[in-house]
């Protein structure tokens, strides 16, 4: 069964402290992005389930939510997500190339992960860095003013810290 | 009565308790002048203002304010203040703004009418023929989505739904336990338990009746019957669980379907349990008492035999004045004199009976 | 002119930290603030003619003069920190390189406000910078301007920091609401209004993140002197974030009496446009205001030039005008496709519509659709026309304004670029190939005689 840490579960009463008594409900979107984080990179039923124990709240209500926000997999991912920001300030700096390049380079189409589990392409709206564009989010951090070379040597990183 | 504030929808005027909205105020009017709601459900708590086919027009705020309001406003979620202008069918602004809304809340529904349920007592249909238009301008695929089994109660066709949360409102509410809710957005948003559980609270069956669409249908019903061909009956029997009070829809001594009482806008008047509902199909478990009052003009009203309302004419006080006729009938034809009373007659009819005078 | 109030120390090294800010004179509004009335400090932001630096440009002191204050009830202030207007990348790094400017606007405000519990809600993918502003208040705690009886008032104020996650709709403020309830980011019915019934139904004021940095320096100058800075009714600073086909992308502070084109080809701002290709068009105040043509961009339909203020780049209204908004700036130079930048815009207000209410869920989709058809060479010429129908029905109609946000720049392209709508239709195999062109855009524009 899933169960968080006793230092996350900790985390978990802090986050809950920042509420009003009986509003625990606030911290459902922190949570979330916990569980995601320690339970493979998605949210599965199972994982919903426990947070909506946790919060002593409908299970619905957390499907409902989880599945709103577009930060949320509700399908397992690979191990890295490239999500390649497509909105119109990006565009205009050529993010359209870096996507096709990324699909060239990796075999897969926008929503497929590698067969070695390793990437998933995620093309995205938005994220707020039009003035360093094109860019994309991985992980917690952003890849900006993106190349294909830098495409590159992103992957190439990234595989070689796979193998150790 | 003190304390009543006054509203003018449509040029007739109504007095209202301060807090009503302007739906509710049109609705004390009725007829014409009463805004569609698609979503609103006055016994839900929370509902309304989203599939904004009610939008009315804000002439005048207040007697204090009277500036207009700058946009439409949903009718349904406005409450009135004293003094407060309001133009429903009287404004052209109004009318282009719910066409267009029908239009939105068509272009990806499936139109299958002839195979489904609700067609009949279908509220979408209902606002498609007063508001909506003959062709669409959609050309592309509609959505669908994966079907999704929810019990052996009730049927649900997601691809059907228009969003107005009214089930899940209702769930909510008189459930307390609520399993299915709205996932994923935008328009891909969808009515789902999310893993496929089956509803089974006594009280869920009721989602069936707020439906405004096809959307949540009675699979104890499924394709036996058109509801039109039915005829509603009131009936009740003494239930643990519920009022007992309820409909059925019965062809010769068959009971068809059970569902609650409706009132004139088609909203439920006490809600029923799923044993009512579900497994009560015999005539012998209802005490029946009399053919249900149909005021709705929608189909059923059409093979319905008795009590049937005939609509009130707003038309004189909404433009301020009797309609211009232009031509009448009476004029040109020797047929439906004005001093025959066709019910009258024995029998059928002959040009005999017109040539008396 | 340039003049920085906001950046004023952006280039400090370790501005981020709390030794270097303080130094610097942080957190003097703060001991000058808590000896005034909370009265006063609303009457001073007033009097400095702030309006909200998210998009809608609501004057701030009015905001707060409408928060309900019923007895024995909680307040909130909360920091709209969930900026995902496409072309707006401005409190990203006011939060990420001045935490510290944030949180002692967010201290001044709360307690104008009687806020004892405080969020900055901020927008998931921003991912490490709720880290930054932890570590802000941690250290702004413990030197005595957080927690309990802060300076000795008798003041009690918490900051807390939530992260969204992925929803450009939670930018609207009863939406973010809702999303900090731990709900899906479906925007309120209004009324009641946030200030009446907001978070947990408690009273509750949502600003952004600019417009309650700028309660520093107003408090620090004073509201009068604050709106000498400017024009007209757009006083103080603006800080602007400019992105697209410009030599230097990034974040200024103007104090809007510049023109727009000298804020384009400036070199102390935007620094022209690369190889010295020509201005084509250009969104003035993020995705959802208008995009103009370089004629109109440039010089009102009056022939005076175009400011770089409320006012100016409102003239007009949208037949030739557009809006200040929330200040992302997105320049479009000769070689780009209007057609496919707005069926860009399209595809993002269809993935970012909540869903709930009926003309933005179906009508945003079918807008997208149908520009996808005419970009990639499917287009009939009654699409125009078609499309311009949609956007009008999804105008006005909606619950909250993104339904606007999304057929506003739809129709603008419309409006001022139908001749390269027409074009791609009519020429459908060409348009896969090589762009409209600058085509006549930038020409001088027709001024009428009256």
């Amino acid at each position: 069964m899933k169960q968080f840490s006793a230092e996350q579960l900790n985390q978990v009463q802090a986050i809950i402290a920042r509420y009003p008594e009986g509003k625990q409900k606030s911290a459902l979107i922190p949570l979330l992005h916990l569980a995601q984080e320690t339970f493979g990179g998605w949210l599965d039923t199972e994982t919903m389930d426990y947070i909506a124990a946790l919060l002593t709240i409908k299970p619905i209500e957390v499907y409902e939510v989880a599945s709103f926000y577009s930060m949320f997999h509700m399908k397992p991912v690979g191990k890295h997500v490239f999500e390649v920001c497509q909105t119109g300030p990006c565009m205009l700096n050529g993010s359209d190339e870096i996507i096709a390049y990324i699909k060239e380079k990796l075999g897969i189409e926008a929503g497929q992960t590698t067969a070695d589990g390793l990437f998933t392409l995620k093309p995205v709206e938005c994220l707020g860095a039009c003035g360093y564009a094109p860019m994309m989010q991985l992980g917690k951090h952003y890849k900006e003013f993106l190349t294909k070379e830098k495409v590159d040597q992103i992957i190439e990183e990234l595989r070689t810290a796979s193998k150790h | 009565m003190s304390e009543q504030i006054k509203v003018t929808i449509d040029n007739i005027t109504v007095a209202v308790a301060p807090g009503t909205t302007i739906l509710q105020a049109a609705r004390q009017i009725g007829g014409e002048v009463t805004p569609p709601a698609m979503c609103y459900y006055s016994k839900l708590e929370g509902s309304g203002g989203k599939c904004r086919t009610c939008l009315v027009e804000v002439s005048k705020g207040s007697e204090k304010d009277p500036r207009p309001m700058p946009k439409l406003v949903a009718s349904c979620r406005t409450p009135v203040s004293d003094g407060m202008e309001v133009k429903n069918i009287t404004s052209p602004k109004v009318l282009d703004a719910r066409a267009g809304i029908v239009e939105m809340l068509l272009i990806n529904h499936p139109l299958d009418c002839p195979v489904c349920d609700q067609a009949g007592e279908c509220h979408l249909q209902d606002l498609s023929y007063e508001h909506g238009a003959s062709s669409t301008r959609y050309e592309f695929d509609r959505r669908t989505f994966e079907k999704e089994d929810i019990g052996p109660y009730i049927q649900l066709h997601m691809n059907r739904c228009i969003l107005c949360y009214r089930c899940v409102y209702t769930a909510d509410q008189l459930t307390g336990k609520r399993e299915h809710g709205v996932l994923d957005r935008g328009d891909h948003a969808a009515i789902s338990t999310c893993i496929g559980k089956a509803l089974d609270n006594d009280f869920i069956g009721n989602v069936i009746d707020v439906c405004p669409v096809g959307a949540l249908t009675d699979k104890t019903f499924r394709f036996k019957n058109r509801v039109w061909f039915t005829k509603p009956v009131d009936a009740h029997r003494d239930c643990p669980t519920c009022s007992g009070k309820t409909r059925l829809w019965m062809r010769g001594d068959e009971v068809y379907r059970v569902t609650a009482r409706k009132d004139k806008w088609g909203e439920v008047e006490e809600w029923i349990c799923n044993t009512c509902r579900f497994d009560k199909k015999q005539a012998s478990d209802w005490k029946i008492e009399g053919p249900s009052k149909i005021d709705r003009h929608s189909v059923i009203a059409q093979g319905h035999y008795e009590g049937v309302l005939k609509p009130q004419n707003f038309l004189p006080e909404v433009i301020g004045r009797n309609p211009k006729l232009l031509m009448n009938i009476h004029d040109v034809s020797g047929v439906n004199k004005n001093d025959i009373e066709l019910s009258k007659l024995n029998g059928p009819a002959h040009s005999s009976d017109f040539d008396k005078k | 002119m340039s003049k920085k109030i906001l950046l004023e120390h952006a280039h400090i090294e370790g501005i981020r930290f709390y030794e270097t800010y303080r130094k610097n004179g942080g957190y003097r509004s703060v001991e000058k603030a808590l000896k005034m009335s909370p009265d006063d400090i609303v009457e001073e932001v007033k009097k400095s003619g702030l309006r909200g630096r998210g998009g809608a440009g609501f004057p701030t002191g009015m905001k707060w003069s409408f928060l309900a204050k019923p007895e024995g009830v909680p307040r909130h202030l909360v920091c709209n920190a969930d900026e995902s207007e496409p072309g707006t990348f401005k409190d990203r790094y006011l939060m990420e390189f001045l935490p510290h400017l944030l949180i002692e606007g967010l201290i001044v405000s709360s307690f104008a406000l009687g806020s004892n519990a405080t969020y900055i809600y901020i927008r998931g993918e921003y991912a490490w910078i709720p880290d930054i502003l932890e570590q802000a208040i941690a250290e702004a705690k413990a030197n005595g301007w957080l927690g309990k009886n802060i300076l000795g008032t008798g003041f009690d104020c918490e900051i807390y920091v939530q992260r969204g996650a992925g929803a450009y709709i939670c930018g609207e403020e009863t939406a973010l609401i809702e999303s900090l309830e731990g709900k899906r980011g479906n925007p309120r019915i209004k009324p009641p209004f946030p200030a009446i019934q907001g978070l947990w139904m408690r009273p509750t004021v949502v600003n952004n993140v600019e417009t309650l940095a700028a309660v520093v320096p107003i408090i620090n100058m004073g509201g009068d002197e604050y709106a000498k800075i400017g024009v007209g009714k757009s006083t103080g600073t603006k800080l602007l974030s400019v992105c697209g086909n410009v030599n230097k992308p990034g974040v200024y502070e103007i104090d809007m009496t510049i023109s727009v084109e000298e804020f384009i080809y400036s070199d102390a701002y935007c620094g022209g446009i690369p190889n010295r290709k020509k201005l084509k068009a250009c969104i003035p105040g993020g995705s959802s205001v208008p995009i103009l043509p370089a004629n109109l961009l440039l010089k009102t339909a009056k022939g005076e030039n175009r400011m770089m203020n409320y006012e100016s780049l409102a003239d007009g209204g949208f037949a030739t005008g557009s809006m200040m908004g929330s200040g992302g700036f997105i320049v479009l130079d000769e070689t780009q496709c209007i057609v496919r930048h707005t069926m860009s815009l399209a595809r993002f207000y269809n993935h970012e519509s909540c869903g709930q209410c009926s003309p933005c869920r179906e009508g945003t989709g079918w807008m997208y659709k149908i520009l996808k058809n005419i970009e990639y060479g499917h287009g009939k010429m009654s699409d125009i026309d078609l499309l311009w129908d949609v956007q009008r029905k999804i105008e006005g109609n909606t619950i909250c304004p993104l339904g606007d946000a999304a057929a506003w720049p739809v129709a603008a392209a419309i409006r001022h670029f139908r001749d390269e709508f027409e074009w791609h239709i009519n020429n459908p195999v060409e348009a896969q190939t090589r762009n409209y062109g600058l085509a006549h855009y930038a020409d001088p524009i027709h001024v009428p005689t009256v």
